[in-house]
């Protein structure tokens, strides 16, 4: 038995550099199983690289080189045997503008279970889907209506149920509110807070007041490296770098 | 000098404010000088564009005037040249379908292929090799194609169909969807580099593999433009002229072979247009109502198909 709390990913030495510079350095971090973490820091220190690096989305980019280890159930993501598209099966992400797919509302949820085999009623996954993301009342008349009708809220919560679909253990959220308004964004929010009985998630946010609601850990980077992690109540209260607690102030970035 | 600009600088103070606000005291030579140059050279396409269709329009109708229209889209014999006279110009539009059913066979997939294999697969070094080549091909004069049919694909052909005649449909269908096939791989290539890429991340982020993604989010989201692509490079092929008159030769023909000499639209404009036939004469003006015909067809296809590589902002 671990007597540590069970990390849902752990990350040992992980460094990522694009063809000119590096833009993480030898982060390592433990993020624990159904709980929220936030990462934060300055525009450019590398939050979205070290996100994108946790399901293996670098590697469509050759000129990406990435190096040190993820490990998820005891197995190193970047390890020789593992099959890049079942990683990413496992461990969702939603990006910064939502991204719907030119098909209907139905199609945007049921594409990825479809091609990946999974079995079961596809019109109950699309529904319980669409009721976790909170947009099922506002949709449910006009499933087959194209998904780029709806609004930027909307269409981010459909890309929510679209990661849900897949019935992920990880999910990886790269700003998903910075493109919306503060109701959608609330609506945002209350979903990832329900979303944490059976999802580890994973938030980038430029907001600290939403890293403070939302979050039970938070990491704070600057220039690609890890300043500091831990619960978010000590970070927020009483930081043990200098530097995190002028970034939460404001001082900087 | 000083006294001077201080004199310009009160001038300026005591002229209204709301004097710098209008248009005259910001209008520049230059710019005049460059809308009208800009505007001259539009206007000119424009014009060139318009005689072109009006003096085919014209001579069309002079035509039409002594070749009843329906005896000419429906009939079922050209042989204007010689007598007696016939004016049924489906045998050339079955020549010109041959060359564009074939051609398009081998352009399309094939151009689909290769701009899939572009865009998806291929790694820079290899993008930069292949690019050049599609380009030289389509650099390639057309006669030179025609001749490549004549002296290479023929022989090639007849050695498989012993029954094929030396002018064929079959070897101008194959180089002329050669030499567009750099056009379509191109517009389809643009096709699939137009679709977002946040949209396949979107794909590869739900597990998809990238063939998966190719077919389920790339293909759909490009469709229309790929149907564009398909009716310029229909269009295309309907006007080529040198390598199907050099390769297919100048028999009319309704039988729907490729294994015979067949004449397209093109071909029989070429015909009259190098031959002795009189001008003014009915002869003479078959020329241009298979050129109405031609430029009718075109003409659809075209602006059906810039239309379509419009609607893919949805
Ligand atoms: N595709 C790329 N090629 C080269 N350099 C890149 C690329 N993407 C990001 N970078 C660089 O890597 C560094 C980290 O970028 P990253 O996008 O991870 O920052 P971020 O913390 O997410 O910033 P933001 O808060 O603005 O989204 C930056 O200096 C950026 O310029
Ligand atoms: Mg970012």
């Amino acid at each position: 038995m671990n007597v540590t709390p069970s990390c849902a990913l752990e990350v040992k030495g992980l460094s990522v550099s694009y063809a000119s510079h590096r833009a993480v350095e030898e982060v390592s971090v433990c993020f624990r199983r159904h709980r929220v973490a936030a990462i934060i820091g300055p525009s450019g220190c590398g939050k979205s690289t070290l996100l994108r690096s946790l399901n293996r989305m670098h590697d469509f980019d050759p000129t990406v080189k990435v190096s040190g280890q993820v490990v998820f159930e005891n197995q190193d993501l970047y390890g020789r045997e593992i099959h890049p598209p079942t990683v990413r099966k496992r461990i969702g992400m939603v990006f910064q503008k939502p991204n719907p797919f030119p098909k209907s509302i139905y199609k945007n949820i049921s594409w990825g279970p479809w091609i990946n085999h999974m079995r079961g009623d596809m019109d109950q996954r699309v529904e319980s889907c669409l009721r976790k993301a909170a947009l099922w009342d506002e949709v449910k008349h006009r499933l087959h209506q194209s998904a780029l009708s709806l609004s930027g809220g909307q269409q981010q919560r459909l890309c929510i149920a679209r990661a849900l679909a897949m019935n992920p253990d990880v999910i990886l959220m790269d700003e998903p509110c910075s493109a919306l308004d503060p109701r959608s964004t609330a609506c945002i929010e209350d979903l990832i807070a329900d979303l944490r009985e059976k999802y580890t998630i994973l938030v980038v946010t430029h907001n600290m007041q939403q890293a403070k609601r939302i979050s039970d850990d938070v990491l704070f980077m600057y220039e690609g490296r890890l300043v500091e992690f831990g619960p978010t109540t000590q970070i927020f209260s009483q930081p043990r770098v200098a530097q995190t607690q002028a970034y939460i102030q404001g001082k900087f970035g | 000098m000083e006294s001077g600009t201080k004199a310009a600088r009160l001038e300026l103070v005591e002229e209204p404010v709301g004097e710098l606000l209008l248009r005259r005291q910001w209008v520049n030579y230059k710019d005049v000088l460059l809308k009208l140059c800009l505007s001259l050279a539009t206007s000119l396409t424009v014009l060139t564009t318009c005689t072109i269709v009006l003096l085919i329009g014209k001579e069309a109708f002079a035509f039409f005037h002594m070749v009843s229209i329906v005896d000419f889209l429906l009939g079922t014999q050209w042989q204007p040249l010689i007598e007696p006279q016939q004016y049924g110009v489906l045998p050339l539009v079955v020549g010109s379908t041959l060359v564009v059913v074939l051609s398009m066979g081998i352009a399309l997939p094939l151009g689909v292929f290769v701009a899939a294999y572009l865009s998806e697969y291929a790694s820079f070094p290899i993008r930069s090799v292949v690019k050049p080549f599609l380009e030289i091909l389509a650099g390639i004069p057309t006669v030179v194609y025609g001749y490549f049919a004549l002296t290479f694909v023929t022989p090639q052909l007849q050695q498989l169909f012993p029954a094929m005649e030396v002018f064929n449909a079959a070897s101008a269908g194959i180089v002329v969807g050669i030499m567009i096939l750099p056009m379509v791989s191109s517009l389809c290539d643009d096709a699939f580099c137009a679709v977002a890429p946040e949209l396949k991340e979107a794909g590869y982020s739900l597990g998809a593999t990238s063939y998966e993604v190719f077919r389920g989010i790339v293909l759909p989201a490009s469709a229309f433009r790929l149907a564009a692509a398909v009716i310029l490079a229909v269009s295309r092929a309907l006007g080529e002229t040198m390598a199907v008159t050099l390769a297919a030769g100048a028999t009319p023909n309704m039988e729907w072979s490729f294994l015979k000499s067949i004449q397209t639209m093109t071909a029989y404009i070429v015909e009259v247009s190098l031959g002795d036939t009189p001008a003014g004469g009915v002869a003479y003006l078959t020329c241009y109502g298979v050129a109405a015909l031609l430029f009718g067809i075109t003409f659809v296809l075209n602006v059906l198909g810039y239309r379509w590589m419009r609607r893919t902002a949805e």
